[in-house]
């Protein structure tokens, strides 16, 4: 087990150090500086900024400034907020990134899954329809347009809820469901096609031979075998989350990374970019093992063949 | 007409697609205006006789911009789609055929950019290549690709155990014959169902990305970009951002019900089964 964890993340190192690499080339590749579109600056000065940040070095030796940072886990200055560093900036919004994320992928497995149950419960009821429809209607609604559509009935019509910025309890709850949406519906028909594939196995007709209620039968039994594929999902979920809080932390005005990432990729701010990049990576490649994880420790079958 | 009866889904959903696509290629001739036209007398209006929809912050026709917007919209998504579905499935047949060392060797490959977060990987394309269509179809195939390859590769591992070509190949049949005539027509019904999921997720990746800015410039108009010009103003002008998000949301949804109602005619081991 312990050598399954630890070949799993030496796996990540790769990933990451190409994901590194990938960003690195493709910010260099884009013709212009960091610094070509501030007011031309006398050229002494361009040549002191030039060296100070090793921009007049060959792309090859920034490359070896930058992994040797990198290993040291210093990511840098950034070009734009002068004065700040990117390992300051993104302690101070990775935790509201955080926060959003976590409240999101509680609502939308809690509910999804929950939503997914309902609807196998009762296959074909009007219970059953009525929530695939709306599971349908989920995954069609890009972030924004849920995102107004909240704001423009929660906030501004019924003033429940605040439509932006991030002060309280409050302020977390438009924007943590504008994220779980997608992937609350999503789970929501994973789980009952999982569900309802599970129920028609032998076992659980022994199981309602046995005598146990309907409940136990689909809670206790039935579940726990079908739960498989949603754990499978909650991997590329992260992602999905990370890449959704972008799009809601602009909606939102959330102050969290995301906002960071897309600025930064407009001002050519290398080191901002690079360091969220990163951050987001070994966020994705972290939940992948956890997720591997919980899929040996729920299903004893992919024990024996993870240990080969 | 018992095709109509029994299958309503892809009736419906089908037939509001091809609305959609009608719009979209007649949008020149369709368009009471020109998407560009500004005309600053009439600027921020609702809905109304002259402008059915109402007009933009500069004067646009709300209804014509829609329109060209489908065209944007589904032409980069159907684009998109087509081709991340014919790239992916090469790649992920001829994988799942070859096995082995170098099926393990295409997969890691495939492991490492489905590792990676999309839009991340949108976003760094997209400034690198330029906005504008082009860099938006490269950026987003690019990333979708890797789906429809682990899709098909799954298909095609379980399809070559198959005695037909077991039988072909000790008749002599080369392998590219047997993959071409034997393997891929067998995954036409996978196939499809995966494009036609596919265009939906092209269409609202180019939506988000020219929401936030990064996609379709101005004067173009996209869906998406419409619905980051009306979103500043949602408070009092409710429609500028109305209109581009219904008609996204009506077609993602034709889309996916269409999507769902083949997978069910189409894929032989997905069934709706009831209790």
């Amino acid at each position: 087990m312990i050598g399954y964890i630890l070949r799993r993340l030496g796996w990540g190192i790769p990933v990451l150090w190409l994901v590194a690499t990938a960003t690195f080339v493709l910010m260099h590749i884009v013709p212009g500086g960091p610094f070509d579109q501030e007011k031309s600056l006398p050229p002494e000065i361009r040549a002191n900024v030039d060296a100070k940040y090793h921009l007049d070095r060959p792309v090859l030796t920034q490359y070896y400034f930058y992994l040797g940072d990198l290993l040291r886990g210093d990511l840098g200055p950034s070009y734009k907020y002068l004065g700040r560093n990117v390992n300051d900036m993104i302690r101070e919004t990775f935790p509201v990134s955080m926060q959003l994320g976590l409240w999101a992928v509680l609502i939308s497995v809690v509910l999804g899954i929950g939503a997914g149950v309902v609807a196998a419960a009762r296959p074909l009821s009007w219970m059953d329809h009525t929530g695939m429809f709306l599971a349908t209607a989920g995954i069609s609604l890009p972030s924004f347009v849920i995102g107004t559509f909240l704001i423009l009935i929660f906030s501004y019509r019924l003033h429940l809820f605040p439509a932006a910025l991030w002060e309280g309890w409050r302020y977390t709850v438009l924007p943590a469901v504008t994220l779980a949406l997608l992937p609350m519906a999503y789970i929501a028909r994973l789980t009952r096609s999982s569900l309802l594939e599970v129920l028609h196995k032998d076992f659980i007709r022994t199981v309602r031979a046995k005598g146990f209620g309907e409940r136990q039968v689909l809670l206790k039994h039935a579940l726990k075998n079908s739960i498989t594929p949603v754990v499978s999902f909650l991997g590329p979920l992260t992602a999905t989350l990370v890449t959704g809080s972008f799009v809601v932390e602009f909606i939102f005005s959330v102050p969290g990374m995301g906002r960071y990432f897309i600025t930064a990729v407009t001002n050519r701010d290398y080191p901002l970019i690079m360091g969220v990049t990163l951050v987001y990576a070994v966020l994705i490649v972290v939940a992948n093992i956890l997720v591997d994880l919980v899929y040996i420790w729920l299903d004893p079958r992919m024990r024996i063949k993870n240990d080969s | 007409m018992r095709f109509i009866q029994s299958h309503p889904n892809i009736i419906i959903s089908g037939g509001f697609i091809l609305i959609v696509c009608f719009a979209a290629l007649t949008a020149p001739w369709l368009a009471p205006y020109p998407f560009d036209q500004q005309d600053t007398h009439s600027i921020l209006q609702g809905p109304g006789a002259q402008h059915w929809m109402g007009t933009d912050r500069l004067g646009r026709d709300l209804f014509s911009r829609l329109l060209y917007g489908a065209r944007m919209s589904m032409a980069v998504g159907i684009f998109t789609a087509l081709f991340a579905v014919l790239f992916g499935t090469i790649y992920g047949a001829v994988s799942g055929y070859m096995g082995g060392r170098a099926d393990n060797i295409l997969m890691r490959i495939v492991d490492l950019v489905y590792s990676l977060p999309d839009l991340l990987l949108i976003i760094l394309i997209t400034v690198t290549i330029g906005r504008g269509v082009l860099g938006i179809f490269l950026a987003l195939s690019l990333v979708s690709w890797v789906t429809v390859a682990r899709i098909i590769r799954g298909e095609v591992l379980k399809l070559r155990e198959f005695s037909y070509v077991e039988a072909a190949r000790a008749v002599g049949a080369p392998h590219h014959r047997i993959l071409f005539f034997h393997i891929l027509p067998n995954t036409l019904g996978v196939l499809i169902v995966t494009l036609t999921f596919r265009i939906p997720a092209a269409i609202l990746a180019e939506s988000t990305l020219s929401f936030i800015g990064l996609g379709i410039a101005p004067p173009f108009a996209s869906w998406g970009s419409m619905a980051n010009e009306g979103w500043s103003a949602m408070k009092f002008y409710p429609h500028l951002i109305l209109f581009p998000s219904l008609v996204l949301f009506l077609t993602m949804v034709a889309f996916n019900v269409l999507g769902d109602a083949l997978r069910d005619a189409l894929d032989p081991e997905h069934r709706q089964r009831s209790a």
